[in-house]
């Protein structure tokens, strides 16, 4: 199964040539953000109040990750369920975030809201926490100190494995997936 | 009359917590890996394998096999002839909790409305069952709250029958998706009340896999929701496929004329459970 290099931060170009179940190796900085992060983000943005770094044209992957062991750089980091996110994502992507990483489905607004502002969602694999954090190189807090593991960080991955789900034309690896092999019991 | 020493109990439970954050289950890995072989799409088959080399690691490293070492569930069975001694056995068993999880993500918040952090995993869920004799069995599990927020209970009249009851099954699994983290493990709750149907549901969690319910007609039952829900085809982490589920199980009790409670708490690709006897 052939995998698309892609290289970190993400532009227009880049993320609607992504196709929705594309195996893809990310290089680069990604943002990570969970759910009190995105509350006070879009509450920033709400209040027209100063975000505490630049979302344009970032890529954020939905993570709380384990403390780091003695001398690694992060602990197990595997995805949060995006869902959750769906109420804080059109401000987001209104900001520019042109990606975002997690697992489960997204609600149709939002899948809607990915071909308005030309953004991709893929999925890291759930239960694989361990195996993805050999692939973070670097990892530091920039925002929200006092959330702990729902603090905003900083990473740079190398050949970081996600799958494409949703892509900037209407492409549903999830759907597509079920619909391939859904059969009578 | 047989006593044990809470700090006992505190030991074992503390290690068994520790062993099974980067361990995961012997009959569970033999499911997967039978599971990888039988699943029949190719990007299926690699999310197999991926969860198969992550158990593998984090054993190797000592290291947690998910992030989410979500909340620790203890359930103890004790026979009634033990007393605990040396101290109160609910502050020995938060003790071990809160040992067990000082290197672990810390994901308990005090209150459900205000939600500031507990900072160190506890208070734990504690279910206690009395019974003759004096051993005491104690199960726990840390179950990470991706699977547990697709989970589902509800109160049906007797006339849904076995058919609604399925279907109640099958729409969880298909509402849940890939959000549950599958190939998961279905935990299904059979009658009693709203509280006992959901305790139920967990009690199947802890049932090893590759043994089915003891009575007939529910392992029948057991084997026909599995094929069901596999043929949903939402496969491998939801990307399509023949494996979602490696198991149901059903737990049941007797129940009021009125009702068919039925409860299904799902499990996720890292079951993190251990059993230890005293």
């Amino acid at each position: 199964m052939s995998e698309k290099q892609i290289s970190l931060p993400l532009d227009e170009a880049t993320a609607v040539a992504l196709k929705a179940g594309q195996m893809v190796r990310l290089h680069g900085r990604l943002l990570t953000a969970r759910d009190a992060a995105h509350k006070r983000l879009v509450t920033a943005l709400q209040n027209d109040e100063p975000l505490p770094i630049s979302l344009a044209g970032q890529v954020i992957y939905y993570v709380g990750p384990a403390p780091a062991p003695p001398g690694q750089v992060i602990g197990p980091a595997g995805p949060t369920t995006s869902g959750r996110m769906d109420p804080y994502t059109l401000p987001l992507l209104q900001a520019g975030v042109r990606g975002f990483i997690g697992k489960g489905y997204r609600a149709a607004e939002i899948k809607q809201a990915l071909l308005q502002y030309r953004a991709v969602y893929m999925a890291a694999v759930g239960g694989a926490a361990a195996l993805l954090a050999r692939y973070i190189t670097h990892s530091r807090v920039i925002a929200y100190d006092d959330l702990g593991t729902e603090a905003m960080r900083e990473l740079v991955v190398a050949d970081f494995p996600v799958i494409v789900v949703n892509d900037c034309a209407g492409g549903d690896a999830y759907a597509a997936g079920r619909a391939q092999y859904e059969r009578e019991a | 009359m047989r006593e044990i020493p809470v700090s006992r109990v505190q030991t074992a439970v503390e290690e068994a917590l520790a062993q099974s954050v980067s361990q995961l289950p012997a009959d569970y890995l033999q499911a997967l890996k039978a599971a990888q072989q039988q699943e029949r799409s190719p990007v299926g088959q690699s999310i197999l394998l991926m969860l198969q080399d992550n158990a593998a690691y984090a054993q190797a490293e000592g290291i947690p096999t998910c992030q989410d070492t979500g909340m620790a569930v203890l359930s103890l069975t004790v026979g009634q002839e033990v007393h605990f001694s040396g101290g109160a056995l609910a502050e020995a068993l938060h003790t071990a909790v809160r040992n067990a999880y000082h290197p672990l993500r810390k994901s308990v918040v005090a209150d459900p409305i205000q939600r500031t952090n507990t900072g160190d995993n506890t208070p734990p869920i504690i279910h206690y069952l009395l019974v003759p004799g004096d051993q005491v069995q104690i199960t726990v599990m840390m179950k990470g709250f991706g699977a547990e927020l697709m989970s589902r209970l509800q109160m049906f009249p007797p006339s849904v029958g076995v058919a609604g009851v399925k279907q109640f099954v099958l729409e969880t699994v298909e509402k849940a998706g890939p959000n549950a983290c599958p190939p998961i493990i279905v935990g299904v709750g059979l009658g009693s009340s709203f509280d006992g149907v959901a305790a139920l549901a967990k009690k199947a969690l802890m049932r090893p896999l590759g043994q089915p319910n003891p009575q007939p007609h529910l392992a029948q039952l057991e084997a026909e929701w599995l094929a069901a829900i596999n043929a949903l085809g939402i496969g491998p982490q939801g990307f399509g496929g023949t494996v979602t589920a490696l198991a149901v199980h059903i737990e049941s009790y007797p129940t009021h004329i009125a009702a068919l409670p039925v409860a299904v708490n799902l499990n996720c690709s890292a079951p993190r459970r251990a059993t230890i006897t005293l």
